[in-house]
């Protein structure tokens, strides 16, 4: 039996063991907290690394030339340096065959995938696992490994220094076959065969239901697709000699060995913004298209 | 019967006929190529002998003997080993990070993944910048640590490591988006579920997340690995390969091979190395590693 007299304590024992949990409780969730603010710091400290040389780019392509080798900080801001070199190097005409190449390249892509993973898709023909395994190989080994033999092939085909000849080996994409094979696929039988009953014919269907209804993909595929062809150097690079056929990155490389003699690092800034700017805005003002494009085509079959 | 073979025959023309001009262009520029640098690697054709004459293996033997190739050849394994695991990590992170709903989650995405939409050629001169001595940033930086001025990009033993610090701020964002969509794949009931059982933060990280996330893991890994394979682009402006070879990586030396020492036998023989190599890891991918991860 109880001493009655204990009762009290007991009673006092009852509440102060919530108090003790709660006590804990409160001490884990504080705990918790400093750990998220440290995580949260972390990971913004990183953000603001990663954003760090961009700014430093962009504050000396600003910078007037005496403040962008002094040593202190200058609050001085200017547009000559774009200006300069903007008229420096056909910076106009760069940028006019970059958007040509990567369209041209784009535009032509998007009609040979489309029929290629239609038939891989929906069409039961001899050999097409073959086939769909050889379209592997370029995913494997894709066209700037083959620098080398690519550069000999277009010179037999006499295409050298010609816009046509930067684009001729993506006019086919085995990537962009397997995304839209895959979305294709997903689309449901019973639309093929109730278009067929109206009698529509293949090509009609194709071009009808199955390219509508796969916008997502064709948006993805285009983002990957430009943002890689307006990006890549060294193939333009081998494949162009003369100003007028050569791409903003070419240019870009042309225009940098060019001012290496010294100091000049506010055009190059200058000029490398010129080259990045364009993309760049594009990405800002599209980011959820951008970056959900680049998860669409990373996630294969 | 009559009926039915003509049906076949027809579906099959169809089949072809939508699959041959994405056959054509691959055949100009993937098959055709594959087998002409096989072919012209058993020849050996340079500037002393221009009219090739049949080697064999000679050119491979070459290589062998080349130390310049075996040094681009470690020079690239080191570079993949340095790059790889370092910006998966990093892109994990990230990703955890960029996961969580909260503000500035979106500023986050956005700093982390902005790199990869610049060219490479224009990243190389942006680093190049920052690695200049007594002008840039980390060259100041470097040069305040070591108590003394550094040359980074000009001195062999800091190079590759230069190179390798920018390449992982380059590509970290990009493979953290594909862990952020692995990430959003995981059922959301399964963290409840180790919330409700008192599992914490940290061991549900372990538990849940990188275990479930392993197919992207070995997604971005080949990815990655057949990406420091083709890396090239910021060489040609930041070091040509320099000081003495110690950031030359296998393309710029086919790139150097071909168009600045003409040696056409040896050019070959290197891409075909090249083309077994990249074979070999992505098919990791399609054939191997990809049945011993388990999906959930």
């Amino acid at each position: 039996m109880d001493n009655p007299l204990k009762l009290p304590l007991l009673m006092k024992q009852n509440k102060r063991k919530p108090l003790e949990e709660d006590r804990a409780l409160s001490s884990e969730s504080s705990r918790r907290r400093i750990l998220q603010v440290l995580w949260h710091g972390i990971g913004f400290g990183f953000a603001a690394l990663w954003i760090l040389p961009f700014v430093w780019v962009v504050r000396t392509a600003f910078l007037p030339k005496e403040s962008a080798i002094g040593s202190g900080w200058s609050w001085g801001w200017t547009f000559d340096n774009l200006i300069h070199v903007w008229h420096g190097a056909p910076f106009g005409q760069f940028l006019l065959n970059t958007l040509l190449v990567c369209s041209g390249v784009l535009a032509v892509q998007l009609i040979t995938m489309t029929m290629a993973a239609y038939a891989f898709a929906r069409v039961r023909f001899a050999g097409r696992d073959l086939l769909f395994m050889l379209f592997l190989v370029q995913i494997m080994v894709p066209p700037d490994i083959l620098i080398f033999s690519n550069y000999q092939v277009l010179n037999e085909m006499g295409l050298l220094d010609t816009k046509l000849g930067i684009m001729l080996p993506y006019f086919a994409s085995s990537f962009g076959v397997f995304l839209l094979r895959q979305s294709f696929k997903q689309l449901p039988n019973e639309l093929d065969e109730a278009a067929r009953v109206e009698g529509a014919s293949r090509l009609h269907i194709l071009s009808r239901i199955y390219v509508p209804l796969s916008r997502p993909i064709y948006v993805s595929f285009a983002i990957v697709s430009v943002s890689f062809h307006w990006n890549d150097f060294l193939w333009p690079l081998i494949v162009t000699n003369s100003e007028e056929n050569r791409l903003l990155t070419v240019g870009l490389a042309m225009f940098a060995k060019s001012t290496e003699s010294g100091a000049q690092w506010s055009d190059v800034c200058a000029a490398t913004l010129i080259v990045s700017a364009p993309l760049m805005i594009g990405f800002l003002l599209f980011q959820r298209q951008v970056i959900g494009s680049f998860m669409n085509s990373g996630i294969k079959g | 019967m009559i009926a039915g073979w003509s049906e076949k025959l027809r579906r099959n023309g169809f089949g072809w006929g939508l699959v041959l001009p994405s056959l054509l262009f691959l055949c100009l520029f993937t098959y055709y190529p594959m087998l002409k640098s096989v072919w012209l690697s058993l020849y050996e054709k340079n500037l002393a002998t221009p009219e090739p004459i049949f080697v064999g293996f000679g050119n491979y033997a070459n290589l062998l003997k080349d130390p310049v190739f075996i040094k681009v050849f470690g020079n690239n394994i080191w570079f993949a080993i340095g790059t790889v695991p370092t910006s998966l990590g990093l892109a994990f992170l990230m990703a955890l990070f960029a996961d969580k709903a909260m503000k500035g989650r979106g500023l986050a995405r956005l700093a982390f993944f902005y790199p990869n939409m610049i060219p490479m050629i224009a990243v190389a001169n942006i680093w190049l910048f920052l690695y200049t001595p007594h002008f840039g940033l980390f060259a100041r930086l470097a040069s305040w640590i070591a108590e003394q001025p550094i040359n980074l990009l000009g001195t062999p033993n800091t190079v590759m490591g230069a190179l390798m610090f920018m390449m992982v701020w380059k590509e970290a964002g990009y493979f953290m988006i594909f862990y952020l969509a692995g990430m959003q794949q995981i059922p959301k009931d399964l963290y409840e579920a180790a919330a409700v059982n008192g599992v914490g933060a940290l061991a549900s990280i372990r538990r849940i997340t990188i275990p479930l996330t392993m197919p992207t893991t070995l997604f971005v890994a080949v990815v990655a690995i057949t990406n420091s394979f083709k890396l090239v682009d910021h060489l040609w402006i930041m070091t040509k390969g320099g000081p003495n070879n110690a950031s030359n990586l296998l393309l710029y030396y086919i790139y150097d091979t071909t168009f600045n020492f003409y040696d056409q036998g040896m050019a070959a023989s290197m891409t075909v190395v090249m083309i077994v190599l990249l074979l070999v890891i992505s098919s990791m991918q399609f054939f191997g590693w990809d049945r011993k991860i388990h999906y959930e």
